[in-house]
């Protein structure tokens, strides 16, 4: 279990911004009308999206946007370690640190995460950087790797890395992927299967008899 | 050709995303083709269908697919029936279903509404980790795509109402347990209900509800369209099918790839990673499931077959086909201690036996990883994970002792020599590349 609090230092107020308003219509009409609190997971993150974080105002008024205590918003933004409960960086750089990323060399990344932006979960005084050590991302073959922002960035070095720190820092927009030559999570090189031009060619759209067939049941 | 699996044979066929994942590509590829044909045949013969291919769960219990459909109840009651599918993908090695939202979203979409028609589900909600944006944004699209051409939605060409919902979590692995993941659904913590009920019976919102991961769901439609049979020719009886392996770690190129079940291990990663970094013999370990499973030392895996019942009789797993490679230069203390760290930082906190007991052994771990340990302790450290399993409600207490007991039971005396040579103030440390967790 991992103890998250809310920050000490809490803004005043919280307001739903217009864009974000349309966002929530966009996720209540989900889930059946009795069911509201089923969107406060994507709800917050509209939130966190708008302000960068979630602030207790912003919680409360979720909570009253939802129709739910109070306590249970807090419980769901405490329970979900994607809700930032301070303020971050404008770039924020999660380098996955689980095994398979750390047996090739997440280690090394995380050291200029470090070097260059400063201790991690601290914001650098610029307010330009935060960086993270976090759990497994899910982009396993492609290790090490690190989430910035939203996307991934994906086969990093240490030079790869550095480069990147740099880019975001000069407001350069580097792209997300792989940072070795391959695509997605193909074998560098190229890939040695799926390379039969008849998967492509269109015929396998054509009309099947579908095997193993018996009459139909009558519509019942 | 590499590995056993033909090309014409693999379903993901936009597995590098090297095509368009869109209708018109997927289209081409055989996403939707006779799709209105398959349910004309009726719900109970598309479930015969999926149990005669032998298709077995791929999220990492393995329980029969085609079986855990026929256990919704027969006939629609008061309660909606739901189909809710699992993209929380986040055991540490597995990035497979990523590949299918964000390559082949159309192909899973079909699935779906096969699959809700089989269960009498006229709404499904596929319940993605929030980290992957990118795949949220794909799948979207997608089923935008397919409601603007009548494939799915209320009235729709195929004949069976059907709305899908694309929702998402926000980091936590504990909701990829099928009744955390509802829990979550239902927009509280990630806590693990207690079975039974099982969801068929009462899940999502007390409804009947069946949830599968999204390689289960995926397959679905080929495997009527080609014949149970053909999908049941490939693997070992009760191991059959074709199932995406990632292989990461150690091998020299890794990827992901579509083969057949029951592939040797030594030629997976030969045939498609270029082999173990610095050769064969440079091989200490394999994880090959996940990091939930227990490691395999190199000597077994000379010749163990991929598949549930051969990983099963080695007492490690198949789980999601997740391989971790670790070569000779690993240092497989720390390898396990981080992993430890992981499960202590995954506990949802709701028993005490896993909320205090994944600490208690990543603190153990860690100082074993260093040397600083009592003999005996390591004992003590296999009674409390012993203790631990099969303890909790859900199987994260499992999942955290497996990969500490696999250690000790190949390669206990590292742990031993460690701390020995720490006593007698001797270098412990050897060429370690992983780094401590904080």
């Amino acid at each position: 279990m991992s103890v998250r609090r809310l920050s000490r230092e809490q803004p005043a107020s919280f307001a739903f911004s217009e864009a974000t308003q349309a966002d929530i219509q966009f996720w209540l009409g989900k889930f059946p009308p009795n069911r509201r609190q089923s969107a406060v997971i994507p709800i917050l993150w509209r939130v966190q999206k708008q302000e960068g974080w979630v602030s207790e105002p912003a919680l409360r008024a979720t909570a009253e946007l939802l129709g739910m205590a109070y306590i249970r918003v807090l419980e769901v933004a405490t329970f979900y370690t994607m809700f930032n409960l301070e303020p971050v960086g404008r770039t924020l750089i999660q380098v996955c640190g689980t095994t398979p990323c750390v047996l090739r060399g997440a280690g090394e990344v995380m050291d200029v995460c470090r070097s260059k932006i400063g201790p991690k979960n601290h914001m650098s005084p610029d307010g330009l950087f935060t960086w993270q050590e976090v759990e497994c991302l899910g982009a396993c073959v492609n290790a090490p790797m690190a989430q910035i922002n939203d996307y991934y960035f994906e086969d990093l070095t240490a030079a790869s890395m550095a480069q990147i720190i740099d880019d975001f820092a000069a407001g350069r927009d580097p792209q997300p992927g792989p940072y070795v030559d391959r695509a997605n999570s193909a074998p560098v090189g190229g890939p040695v299967t799926l390379t039969d031009p008849s998967l492509f060619d269109g015929s396998r759209a054509r009309k099947v008899e579908l095997p193993n067939r018996v009459q139909p049941e009558p519509a019942a | 050709m590499p590995g056993i699996l033909e090309d014409k044979d693999r379903i993901f066929t936009n597995l590098y995303g090297l095509h368009d994942p869109m209708l018109a590509g997927a289209r081409q590829r055989g996403a939707w083709n006779s799709t209105a044909d398959i349910l004309s045949m009726g719900r109970d013969w598309v479930i015969t269908q999926v149990k005669n291919s032998g298709l077995r769960g791929r999220g990492g219990a393995g329980f029969g697919t085609g079986l855990k459909w026929s256990f919704m109840p027969k006939v629609v009651g008061e309660r909606p029936h739901y189909l809710v599918v699992n993209a929380d993908e986040s055991e540490p090695g597995t990035c497979k279903d990523r590949e299918i939202l964000r390559h082949d979203p159309h192909l899973f979409i079909e699935g779906c509404l096969i699959a809700s028609f089989a269960m009498q589900a006229h709404t499904c909600y596929v319940y993605i980790r929030g980290e992957y944006v990118r795949e949220r944004e794909v799948l979207e699209a997608a089923v935008a795509e397919a409601r603007r051409e009548r494939l799915i939605g209320p009235g729709n060409i195929h004949g069976w109402d059907f709305e899908l919902h694309v929702t998402h979590g926000a980091g936590a692995y504990i909701c990829g347990e099928e009744t955390a993941l509802l829990e979550s659904l239902e927009g509280k913590k990630g806590l693990p209900r207690l079975k039974p009920p099982f969801p068929a019976g009462s899940g999502l919102y007390g409804c009947p509800t069946t949830v599968n991961n999204v390689e289960s769901i995926a397959v679905v439609g080929e495997i009527i369209r080609r014949g149970s049979g053909w999908f049941a020719s490939f693997g070992r009886p009760n191991n059959t099918g074709t199932k995406l392996f990632c292989v990461s770690g150690h091998v020299e190129r890794p990827c992901n790839v579509e083969e057949a079940m029951s592939i040797p291990l030594k030629q997976l990663l030969e045939d498609h990673c270029g082999g173990v970094r610095g050769g064969w013999n440079n091989l200490k370990a394999v994880i090959p499931g996940g990091s939930s499973v227990a490691m395999i030392p190199a000597e077994q895996c000379q010749d163990v077959l991929m598949d549930f019942d051969a990983l099963r009789d080695l007492k490690s797993g198949l789980g999601t086909a997740a391989v971790i490679v670790m070569d000779k230069s690993t240092d497989l203390v720390r390898a396990i201690a981080r992993i430890a760290y992981f499960y202590k930082h995954e506990s949802c906190g709701q028993c005490t036996p896993c909320r205090e007991g994944t600490g208690w052994m990543w603190r153990v771990m860690e100082r074993m990883a260093a040397g600083q340990a009592e003999m005996h302790e390591i004992d003590m450290l296999l009674d409390v994970a012993g203790q631990i399993e099969g303890h909790t409600i859900c199987a994260l207490g499992d999942a955290a002792a497996w990969p500490i007991q696999g250690l000790f039971r190949h390669f206990r005396h590292e742990v031993e020599d460690r701390i020995s040579s720490y006593r007698s103030g001797k270098p412990h440390v050897q060429g370690a590349t992983l780094i401590a967790a904080e």
